[in-house]
């Protein structure tokens, strides 16, 4: 998987310029150092790659269309519109690229139970999946406020063998769950690998989980010269961590002449204090072991997130985002709830496609770019989960009321 | 001041004694019942405090710490807070030393320099920043270094003897054992195997050893002074002050003292 010639790679301190890094407590200091002697060892071992090759192929439903978006495309009056479709895939997001390869390797090393940290659920379904497929124990940490609003994903996990333990502590979301995977891994450092989400955490978690993410931009460029005969002009994903955005983005980094876009969670507007845009709205700080933008107080407290997306609803952003930012790489802007709950509808009427929540914050900043570029040009969102899981999310923000199926 | 924190030591050793580390969230409940907490502690057998710096996501911690550091950030406490409680503590006590400890971020954010120099100034003689190892500590050891501070460094059950050396090198006043792989308040049922890792670290270096991580009981305390020449109780104290208030604390405290120092 490494046959691209990207040059952003971090250093032997797991740096992307200020960015990165390996803040975690001395207990975690040997387990680290092992997942990354073990990664290394696993990166270029022909038959490692073949066969996570063969479960993207047979089990995760790769590679993941690249669709026109030809209605969309005709109300934007601007340039061409494409979807990654990674919404496809098997357990109907992105995040199960990574878990596949995490998990390939927690089995290599000989690690019989898996944790993971989730938000919306799809990385704690992802995870469930792909620990049920190889027969691990599975245990998913889900803030006590997301396992209200992502129910659907909560009773997913349980079905597939996982136990879901809610996190009570701080603001019950994303954050608190990392903080109390974390708190597991300390205690369980012998038999445990912990399956970061995102492409945060300490080095090696941000480059690991690029890589196996970075299988969206490989897929997508090669299908983007079979049908235009050229390289796209913009490249626009949503972030709350940014694994779904270096996916896409990793293949074409050397590739100048794209622009890279990606759309952080505005809440309710970030002058409103109430939003998840770290870069936008946030400085440099440590949290959950590496250094990047953070949202915090004048006193380097962390400061809530917030976002109608659980899966955005998180004060932190992965290091290479952060320095893609401040080496103007890439440029990052926000969409509020109301602009990703328009979206999310228009969509649905124009494309037939529910979108989740995340990918929604994506889709209007992807209408602008478009129609500045203008006619001649390409650009490809990622549509990287499907909106079946917010359905009730949206129910509630449109004052519908729906059953939530088990009453009735 | 290092010296605050070699000469503790050294007068514990000329009687033979170990010495009795206490920690306590600083600002918990709030600023008035803290400070009296703290200015009683050496009264009571205390021989280094330990004061907590809060943070909102403290990640190597249990449930009690936790708590105590939302508490105490509730009660408006900030870093310049701990910065005071250590000044107002000098005015009556100029022998004891304070380490204080808590999380990177809070101090990164103040930047490492300013960090170290009003430490100093308030009279602090060393930190321990939990997630900060080693591999990431260069830049505040240089400004601690400058400012004649100890940053500690912990070292865990799975430090192993290629690692100990890189760990015990660069840190100054004790090393720290932490007794088991886990959180804070935790409970250990690993205090047997402290006397070997306590030997292991004594021969990579010449500091003293304060163990701490699942010691909760004068017992317990009683047990590790035996080999380590620190005893650290920290969940145990938080817990009794926020449940019982200040004298039931401070009598837990005193009870501890003196199985560490019988």
């Amino acid at each position: 998987m490494n046959n691209s010639d990207n040059v952003i790679t971090p250093d032997e301190n797991g740096r992307f310029g200020d960015f990165g890094g390996r803040y975690v407590a001395e207990t975690l200091m040997p387990p680290i150092l092992a997942l990354e002697a073990a990664y290394s060892d696993a990166k270029t071992d022909p038959n490692f790659l073949s066969e996570l090759d063969s479960f993207f192929n047979h089990y995760v439903g790769r590679p993941s269309p690249l669709y026109y978006a030809e209605r969309l495309t005709e109300f934007t009056n601007g340039a061409k519109i494409y979807f990654k479709r990674d919404e496809l895939n098997h357990t109907g997001a992105h995040k199960i690229n990574n878990c596949m390869g995490q998990i390939l390797l927690a089995k290599r090393m000989g690690k019989t139970r898996i944790i993971a940290e989730t938000g919306a659920g799809q990385h704690g379904v992802a995870t469930a999946t792909v620990a049920a497929r190889f027969g691990l124990k599975c245990i998913v940490y889900m803030g006590a406020t997301d396992i209200v609003r992502q129910k659907p994903n909560v009773f997913r996990m349980r079905l597939l063998g996982a136990e879901v333990r809610s996190v009570k502590s701080g603001t019950a979301t994303l954050k608190d769950a990392m903080n109390e995977a974390l708190r597991d891994w300390v205690t369980n450092v012998d038999d445990t690998f912990y399956c970061i989400g995102t492409v945060a955490g300490p080095h090696p978690y941000p480059a690991m989980v690029r890589d196996f993410q970075s299988i969206i931009g490989r897929e997508a460029k090669k299908q983007i010269l079979e049908r235009e005969g050229r390289l796209p002009d913009a490249l626009i994903a949503c972030i709350g961590g940014g694994s779904n955005a270096m996916g896409l983005f990793h293949e074409f980094i050397n590739d100048d002449s794209v622009r890279l876009i990606g759309v952080e969670a505005a809440g309710r507007g970030v002058e409103s204090g109430l939003h998840a845009a770290s870069l936008t709205g946030g400085s440099p700080g440590v949290l959950h072991g590496n250094r990047t933008y953070l949202l915090q107080n004048e006193d380097g407290q962390i400061t809530d997130a917030h976002s109608i997306s659980a899966g955005l609803d998180y004060p932190g952003i992965g290091p290479e985002h952060a320095y893609l930012h401040d080496i103007g790489r890439a440029e990052y802007l926000s969409a509020t709830d109301d602009e990703a709950l328009h979206w999310f509808q228009e969509c649905a009427r124009l494309e037939g496609i529910l979108p989740a929540l995340e990918p929604s914050h994506a889709i209007p900043r992807t209408v602008e770019i478009a129609k500045e570029i203008g006619k001649d040009g390409i650009v490809i969102m990622n549509m990287c989960g499907r909106g079946d899981k917010d359905v009730f999310t949206i129910a509630d923000a449109l004052g519908e009321h729906i059953s939530e199926g088990t009453e009735g | 001041m290092t010296t605050r924190i070699n000469e503790t030591f050294k007068n514990l050793k000329q009687t033979d004694s170990t010495a009795f580390v206490a920690y306590i969230m600083g600002g918990d409940p709030d600023r008035v019942v803290s400070q009296k907490m703290l200015n009683a502690l050496p009264d009571n057998g205390v021989d280094i405090i330990e004061l907590g710096m809060p943070f909102t996501d403290p990640a190597a911690d249990g449930p009690i710490i936790e708590e105590a550091g939302l508490r105490s950030l509730k009660a408006g406490t900030k870093l310049s807070t701990i910065f005071e409680m250590a000044s107002e503590f000098r005015k009556i006590n100029t022998t004891t030393p304070i380490i204080i400890m808590g999380y990177c971020n809070p101090v990164h954010h103040m930047g490492y320099d300013l960090f170290s120099k009003k430490a100093k100034a308030s009279g602090i003689d060393g930190a321990i920043i939990v997630d900060l190892p080693p591999e990431e500590d260069s830049e505040l050891r240089e400004a601690f270094n400058l400012n004649d501070l100890a940053l500690i460094r912990l070292a865990t059950p799975n430090t192993d003897k290629n690692r100990l050396p890189r760990v015990v090198s660069g840190t100054k006043g004790f090393v720290y054992y932490v007794s088991m792989t886990g959180i804070t308040g935790a409970s250990s049922d690993n205090l047997n195997s402290v006397p070997e890792q306590v030997h292991k670290i004594k021969q990579a270096s010449k500091l003293p050893v304060v163990v701490g991580f699942g010691i909760k009981t004068p017992d317990d305390a009683h047990k590790i002074s035996n080999d380590a020449d620190g005893v650290v109780v920290g969940s145990a104290i938080v817990k009794e002050l926020n449940e019982k208030g200040v004298e039931a604390a401070l009598g837990l405290v005193k009870a501890l003292a003196k199985a560490v120092h019988k």
